[in-house]
Formats: C-alpha cells, sequence, structure tokens
C-alpha cells in the first residue's frame, strides 16, 4: 500500500515536469470576480426558489410556530413525530401528535416515524436550499432523512443571498446535508418528478420577519 | 456478472447500428433536448457565468498542477479526521483494497451510491466473484443493473431507455432481487419512482456497508462531497457502518471556499437546477452521527498518464456534468454505448484514449467521434476545449502505425496543395473528366453517396477564371 | 481598401461562382480585389485529421503569401477560423511562424466581418426577392462569433424575405473527414437539418461555409425539397439589374 502511495506521487511528479519548479500553488492566479449573490432580496427569493422546487412554504409570526407547527402535522395526519433532543419544547407544544425525542432511535424506529421537526444552519435564498448542520435544534442526519415528511423552521435571520456567503458560514467538520425541495429524480426521460427514497414532502416554516 | 464494454465495435460501427435504431434515436432526442432547455434558463439565470466558469477551470488547473502537493494534503486532513486513506494505482488495485475492506467488516451485501469511478473499475463484477453483492440505489443505474445494460450517460445512465421500457424492466426483474414491483405497476415516471422508493427501502435500512465515489475531495479540510437527488446517497452516506469512498485523484479541489464555484457550477450545468435536491458533505467519522468507519481509495488508473500530457490534461478538469453529452448532437444520434465505456459523449472521447492509451480499436477512433462542432467547449463549465484536445489526440492515432491509406492520400493532397500551379493543374483535370463523375460512387466515396449527392463539378475552376479575365477572355465579367 | 482574396480551395475547385461574386460584389462596392496566384489551402482538412505537419507547411505558405494584405477575405468560415483560431497553435512560442501568424490574423476576415466591420457597410445594395434561412454553421458561431453580422446584412437585402431556422445552432454533420469516417452519423444530422431546412418553407438555404453548404445540399437534392443552397456572397452580390439565379 505504502508502494503506491509512493508510486503515484511519483508519478504525478514525473507528469508536471513542465511546471516550474519554484512555482507555488497560489501562484496560479485563480480570478474570483464572480458575484458573491445574484439577489439583495433574499426572503422572497427564497420563498419562491422553495415553492418552484415544490417545497410547501408558511410564513409565520414567531409567537404562532407552535400552532402552525401543530396545524401542518395535523393537515398531513402525523401520529408521531421525532425531534432532536434539543428541539424547543415550545415549538411542539401545541400539537395532538405523540413527540418523540431521538436519544439514539434503531432505524427501525425511526422507520416507524411519521414525521420529523427541525431547525437548521443556514438557508440560501437563490437557490432555495435548506442546509443542516447537525447542530442546535437540528439532530444527527438520520432523523431528517428516513422519516417521509420533514417540517423545517427556517428563521428569517439564518437566510443568506446565495452560495459563497452559505460556504464561508458554515463549518465543514460538520457533517452537512443541502436540501432544496423534496427528494426528487430525473432519471426517467429526464422529466423531474418528485418523491423518492428521501422525504417527500418538505414544508417550511419561516418565522422571525 | 454484469455485462462490461469488453469486445466492443470500434465507435463507427457501433455509432452506425445505434442511428438506425428508431426507438433509440426517439428517446435520446427527447431526453437531450429536455435537458439542454433546464440547463440553458439555469445558467441564463447567473449573468456572472463566465466569471464562475474562470474560476472553476483556474482552480482546477492549480489543482492538477500541484496535484502532489494537494493529495499529501488531503491524505493528511482525512486521517486526522478519524478517516483511512489507500492508494490504488490501477483498476484491480482499486477493486482488490475496497473486497478486501468489505470482507474485514464480514458482511456479503453492500448498497453503492451512484460512482463514475467504481463504474470505471468495474467494482460490481470484482466484489461479485468474492462473493459479495453490490446493489446500485440510484434509480438510473438500478435501471440499468436490472436490466443487465450498459450505462450510455453519465449523469442519467440509463438516458436510453423510455418510461415504458422501464416499467417492463421492473415486471421482470425486481422480484428476483428483492421486493417484487406491484403487478399494476403504471409507465408514471412517479409510479416507477415509487417502485424503486418500495424495493430499496429495507436495503437501505439493513445494509451495513456503503461503498460511494465523492464528487468533491476538499484538500485542506479533508471533506468529501456527493451531490444527488433521490436521497439514495443520503441513505448510504449515513445509515452504514462502514463506509467507502473511491475517489478519483483528480477530485481535489484545494480549498473548502473554493466549494462556493463549484456548488453554483455542477448543478446548473448537470441537471439544470438551482442545487440538486440534496448535497452532502463529511470530514471523517462523526461522532454519534453516520457510519463509524470511513475509507478513502484514492485511485490513479491511468490519470497521471492523462496528467503527463499538457494539452490533453485539461481532461482532468470534467467534474462530470454531463453538459457535453447532452449537448452534444453526435451523442444525441448514437447514444452513450457507442464510445465503449462509461465515460461516453465529447468528455469520454477525450478521456478514453488518454486513460487507456490509442492501441486498442474503440479508443482510437473515439478522437474522431466529433465533428468537431464545438458545442462541448461551449457549454463545458471548466471550459475543457475539447476539439482542440480531439484535434491533439488525432495526431497521436496516426503518428502510430496503421492508417496507411489515408497518410498517402494527405501526403499526396499536401503535396499537390503546397503549389498554386500544380492545383491549377489538378483543378482543369478534374473539369475536363466531371462528366465521368457517377452519382453513386464506389468505394470508399459511397460513404458520402449513399445519402448525400455530390456538387457538380465546373468546367472552370476560380482560379482560370481569373486568370482569363486578367487576360481579357471570354466571361471576364464576374 | 485594397483586398486580398483568399478563395479557398474547395470554393476555388467546386465553387468557382462564390469567388466571382465576392468579386463582384467587392468591386461594387468600390474596392480593389487581388488574387495572389501563389495561394492554395489553408490546412484546415490536415489539421483536424491530425496531419499536423503538413497543416504546417500550409500555413507557412499562407502567411507567405498574404503578410503584406492590407486586408485578407477569407469566403468560408471554417478556414477564417482555421487561421484565426488553430494557426496560433502550429508554430512554437517564439518561431517565426508564430511571430507572422500573430501579426497577420487580426486582418483576416470572413465575409460578413469584413463588410460590417472593417468596411462598416450592412446594406450592399443587393436584390434577392427570394425566401431565404441562414444557417450560422459552427465556425462562424462558435469559433468566429459572427452573431447577428449575417442576419444584418441579409435583413437589409432587397426583397428577400428572411426565416427563422429551427435549431440553427446545430451542427449540419459536415465536419470534414467526420462525414466519411462517420458516414452514417453525419448523414443523419444531415438529415435533421435539411429537415429542419424544410419546414422553414424557404427557397434558400444562406450560409457563409461551402463545405456546410454542400453537405445539407446534397442532401436536399437527395430528397427532392427544391430547396436550393447558396454562400452569402452570392446573396450580396445579386441585383436588380444581374440578379443571382436560383
Amino acid at each position: 500500500m505504502t508502494g503506491s502511495r509512493e508510486r503515484i506521487l511519483g508519478r504525478v511528479r514525473a507528469a508536471l515536469a513542465d511546471v516550474p519548479r519554484d512555482e507555488r500553488p497560489d501562484d496560479v492566479a485563480v480570478p474570483r470576480d464572480y458575484a458573491s449573490a445574484h439577489t439583495g432580496d433574499p426572503i422572497p427569493t427564497l420563498v419562491d426558489r422553495l415553492e418552484d422546487y415544490k417545497a410547501i412554504v408558511h410564513r409565520v409570526a414567531t409567537g404562532e410556530l407552535a400552532e402552525a407547527i401543530a396545524e401542518t402535522a395535523r393537515r398531513r395526519s402525523l401520529a408521531r413525530i421525532v425531534v432532536p433532543p434539543d428541539l424547543p419544547t415550545e415549538w411542539t407544544a401545541a400539537t395532538s401528535a405523540s413527540v418523540v425525542r431521538d436519544d439514539g432511535l434503531a432505524v427501525d424506529q425511526l422507520d416507524a416515524m411519521d414525521g420529523v421537526v427541525t431547525g437548521c444552519a443556514v438557508a440560501v435564498a437563490e437557490t432555495g436550499t435548506i442546509v443542516l448542520d447537525t447542530g442546535a435544534a437540528q439532530g444527527r442526519r438520520a432523523i431528517s432523512l428516513i422519516p417521509d415528511v420533514h417540517l423545517c423552521v427556517v428563521r428569517a435571520d439564518q437566510v443568506v443571498n446565495g452560495v459563497p456567503e452559505a460556504v464561508a458560514q458554515l463549518d465543514p467538520h460538520q457533517p452537512l446535508t443541502w436540501i432544496s425541495g423534496p427528494s426528487a429524480t430525473s432519471d426517467i426521460e429526464l422529466d423531474r418528478v418528485e418523491g423518492v427514497h428521501g422525504p417527500r414532502i418538505l414544508e417550511v416554516l419561516l418565522t422571525g420577519e | 456478472m454484469s455485462r462490461t464494454f469488453v469486445g466492443m465495435p470500434d465507435f463507427p460501427t457501433a455509432a452506425a447500428e445505434a442511428t438506425r435504431d428508431p426507438q433509440l434515436r426517439h428517446n435520446l432526442r427527447e431526453a437531450t433536448h429536455t435537458i439542454r432547455d433546464k440547463r440553458d434558463s439555469a445558467v441564463g439565470e447567473l449573468d456572472d457565468w463566465a466569471q464562475l466558469r474562470a474560476a472553476g477551470k483556474a482552480i482546477k488547473d492549480r489543482t492538477l498542477r500541484h496535484l502532489d502537493v494537494y493529495l499529501e494534503q488531503l491524505e493528511s486532513a482525512i486521517t486526522a479526521a478519524g478517516g483511512t486513506v489507500h492508494w490504488a494505482a490501477d483498476a484491480d488495485e482499486a477493486n482488490d483494497i475496497v473486497t478486501r475492506l468489505v470482507r474485514d467488516t464480514g458482511e456479503r451485501e453492500v448498497v453503492k451510491v451512484k460512482s463514475m469511478a467504481t463504474q470505471e473499475i468495474e467494482l460490481n463484477n470484482a466484489l461479485e466473484r468474492a462473493g459479495i453483492n453490490a446493489y446500485e440505489t440510484d434509480l438510473a443505474e438500478l435501471i440499468v443493473q436490472l436490466g443487465d445494460d450498459l450505462p450510455s450517460h453519465i449523469l442519467v445512465p440509463a438516458i436510453h431507455r423510455n418510461r415504458a421500457e422501464i416499467r417492463e424492466i421492473f415486471l421482470r426483474t425486481m422480484a428476483e432481487w428483492g421486493v417484487p414491483a406491484p403487478e399494476n405497476l403504471s409507465d408514471h415516471p412517479e409510479a416507477l419512482a415509487e417502485a424503486a422508493r418500495v424495493h430499496l427501502r429495507r436495503r437501505f435500512l439493513d445494509t451495513k456497508v456503503a461503498i460511494s465515489g465523492a464528487n468533491f475531495a476538499v484538500a485542506d479540510t479533508g471533506t468529501l462531497v456527493v451531490l444527488e437527488s433521490e436521497g439514495n446517497g443520503r441513505m448510504c452516506l449515513t445509515l452504514p457502518e462502514t463506509l467507502i469512498s473511491v475517489v478519483g485523484i483528480e477530485k481535489i479541489v484545494p480549498s473548502w471556499s473554493d466549494l462556493d464555484v463549484f456548488l453554483q457550477l455542477l448543478p446548473r450545468s448537470s441537471t439544470g437546477e438551482r442545487m440538486n435536491p440534496y448535497t452532502s458533505t463529511w470530514t471523517g467519522p462523526a461522532e454519534g452521527d453516520g457510519p463509524r468507519n470511513f475509507h478513502v481509495v484514492l485511485l490513479d488508473n491511468g490519470r497521471t498518464d492523462t496528467l503527463a500530457d499538457e494539452v490533453g490534461r485539461q481532461a482532468l478538469r470534467c467534474i462530470r456534468c454531463s453538459a457535453c453529452l447532452n449537448i452534444c448532437p453526435v451523442y444525441e444520434r448514437t447514444g452513450g454505448h457507442a464510445y465503449g465505456s462509461v465515460y461516453p459523449g465529447p468528455i469520454g472521447a477525450i478521456l478514453n484514449p488518454q486513460l487507456h492509451g490509442t492501441s486498442g480499436p474503440v479508443d482510437a477512433s473515439l478522437p474522431y467521434a466529433s465533428s468537431l462542432c464545438g458545442a462541448c467547449y461551449e457549454v463545458c463549465p471548466v471550459a475543457i476545449d475539447i476539439p482542440e484536445v480531439l484535434v491533439h489526440l488525432r495526431e497521436q492515432v496516426v503518428s502510430g502505425s496503421g492508417h496507411a491509406m489515408e497518410k498517402a492520400t494527405m501526403g499526396a493532397a499536401g503535396w499537390l496543395l503546397n503549389d498554386g500551379r500544380r492545383l491549377g493543374l489538378a483543378q482543369r483535370a478534374l473539369g475536363a473528366a466531371r462528366s465521368m463523375i457517377p452519382r453513386r460512387a464506389p468505394g470508399p466515396a459511397a460513404a458520402w453517396t449513399d445519402t448525400r449527392d455530390l456538387p457538380e463539378i465546373p468546367e472552370r475552376s476560380f482560379r482560370r477564371w481569373w486568370r482569363d479575365r486578367a487576360n481579357g477572355g471570354e466571361g471576364g465579367q464576374p | 481598401m485594397r483586398i486580398a482574396l483568399f478563395v479557398t480551395c474547395v470554393n476555388d475547385t467546386v465553387f468557382p461562382d462564390t469567388g466571382r461574386a465576392v468579386v463582384r460584389l467587392l468591386e461594387r462596392l468600390g474596392h480593389e480585389v487581388v488574387f495572389p496566384e501563389a495561394q492554395t489551402c489553408c490546412g484546415q482538412m490536415h489539421y483536424n485529421t491530425g496531419y499536423r505537419r503538413e497543416a504546417q507547411r500550409l500555413a507557412v505558405s499562407f502567411v507567405k503569401t498574404f503578410s503584406d494584405a492590407d486586408a485578407v477575405l477569407v469566403p468560408s468560415g471554417s478556414c477564417a477560423a482555421m487561421i484565426r483560431d488553430n494557426y496560433p497553435r502550429l508554430g512554437e512560442t517564439g518561431s517565426p511562424l508564430d511571430r507572422e501568424v500573430a501579426e497577420l490574423a487580426p486582418r483576416v476576415y470572413d465575409l460578413a466581418e469584413l463588410l460590417v466591420d472593417a468596411l462598416g457597410v450592412v446594406d450592399v445594395g443587393a436584390y434577392f426577392p427570394h425566401t431565404v434561412t441562414y444557417h450560422p454553421t459552427c465556425h462562424g458561431l462558435r469559433v468566429l462569433g459572427l452573431g447577428e453580422r449575417p442576419y444584418t446584412l441579409l435583413r437589409a437585402v432587397r426583397g428577400l424575405e428572411l426565416r427563422e431556422l429551427d435549431g440553427a445552432t446545430e451542427c449540419c454533420g459536415f465536419g470534414g473527414t467526420f462525414a466519411m469516417k462517420n458516414a452514417e452519423v453525419s448523414s443523419a444530422m444531415g438529415w435533421d437539418k435539411a429537415r429542419s431546412v424544410a419546414t422553414t418553407g424557404a427557397e434558400v438555404l444562406c450560409a457563409v461555409d461551402n463545405s456546410c453548404l454542400m453537405h445539407i445540399g446534397g442532401v436536399l437534392n437527395r430528397q427532392r425539397s427544391g430547396v436550393r443552397v447558396m454562400h452569402l456572397a452570392e446573396i450580396l452580390a445579386s441585383t436588380e439589374e444581374e440578379p443571382a439565379r436560383i
């Protein structure tokens, strides 16, 4: 194994014989004059783009979040909802569904859940993307993956305009999941249909405007 | 054992056959035109596309020119994050490493995220020989695997199949592999996607080992990145206990912040979306979340040979978006199988001959599988000048043995064309013989006249007319 | 202006009417045309097929023949593109060929560029009372970047009705030796292009490259479509007094 490591690195160096010996990686200039964002109006843009990719968006006044979650759960007939251990208890205070805190549930237990409620780390307006970084109110990756309905709470102050702003804010050492709408596929005649293995329904509750 | 591309005929032979298949032509035309329009509108939304493209190209050039530095950096970052790095000089070594890693877990089944690198090395066959079943979970890969078919597109390997054919494959084969398709399965894409969901659900929840590739590997943090749509990627990257990622050495980007460019370039070029539904990034195993054992296999398999060619090197910038396939008028009419490799289309035409050399008949024919129309270069998000590399590879092909007839013709044409006087004499001879040129030509010229008329050869060349006019001769007025 | 005509080997041998139309057009506009008889071929076929050395020899000969010209007109989009885009790849950096190409290439024009950019004319006083559709050709479109120029010139022609061509930017399938090496794919592309042309109902298909027109025209003839193919120069040379025959 060490042999192949040295062999490959040796081949790479031999292949790059034309590169001047004193050239450093940073000597290869990268033009960075692309835009940091293409919108200055993040909230309406986010709503528009989320809906374009078949997510459902609710704009919720801060004090009405619990009721909005309860209403969505009722409408979707969610009997059992899994939540991350640190989800604010007031978010699920109004729902009549049974709320299960994830304390390391087995996959089969997760598979028995009808829905999941999480927060997020960042949302990207112009691509309609929500990023989860397993931080506050998000839990581990599996809980937002296995249940079929994902209710995601996004605070207005978590919304950035474009991808470069999101990349700059996020910590790569956390496992990240970038979510743009419900799961989808274009594998049949390149015709996009929503709903494959990941949650088939994504409802976004946008608060704090 | 799954089918492989071994023993495929050369491109012109396979392509000719494909162009005569009306169903295939129809499927390809529909699919490529749909995705072209989507890409156009997704790219058209960004007024700084040219700047993003220039940045993407430069980042990849920086990586390639200092690949040794970045490989070592990536290795230490992954190791520091708790992953294990393996190096594979070729396909056999990569297959051996992965087989051994799976065996060490004691498992006999693995789930796979769509990965070009593992297709390239024919990992599934190697695992099968070792008694390990590999299940493809991407919908298009599943269609190919169930149909015992070959992939024909980088992004959508089953692009050559329409909904009716896919329904038939599901009905016929799913039961043999696991949960059967419902008897009343319709050919609506929604119903077919649902059948795939049900078929694979249990497999995702139970399988302990997953194998993936990576779209990007970030050298400074050791982060791997996978873009996908269906959630099969998330399932494989999150639920198993062991994750093995096979990554070509050219997949590196230097820094985390470079992703701001590629996460804009790739989805818009590839599926024509602003962003694909799911992108997962991970840096080593995470405490209490996802696989506990994480291995990366860094794969060379001909990439360093490509790197050594100063013109051809640019092919390693490729981020496997498929925009060049979708726009290519040749691909649109032949489909991917004619290219004899998991990398079809324009990028395949320059990548395969460089990865394998041009000694085999298929690889030697690929540099000619293009009219050099340049549409591929125009849409490439990392500005790979595919026509330039094609011509460069043609030089390599003709500098080898063979092509005797063509070399003689080119030599004669070169001699004739190197002197205006000689050309004039040849034109006179042609003008005199013009009535003898048949409407349907024999021999190699039949390739033209089988489907196209020849132009009428004029009696007098321009050159002769010009001289006649200078001499005040007949027909002097232009 | 004194304009040196590089008529190209294909036009010289097979399509002399295009060369004659260019001469008529430019002389009508009050310019002098010269035809250096030492000229032969730009080397495109050799270069594109992988015969770099032969292409290099022809490039040297081209540069020698035309180095003194104020402007070189190349009435073939792909040959103009060969000279401007590929000649710079033929000479070693700093070699005499490299320097001479860099010096000459900016004065090499396709017909639409010469008229619109160098001579500053859009209405050339042409008359052509027919329906026309325009195929942009790959080299004209993507290498030379002719853009709107040919359309602007055609729209200024009296009597001409321009019809939009569906899928205009797609290659016709000629591709030089591609037409022979991958004949089936090439003709499949040609037949699709011919179908788009026929759908426009135009009487004439126009382009700036006779190689593409030879290919599409060969298919149109085989299909007995009745559509005639004509180089842009022949339409622009046509006047009320001396109308082009179609």
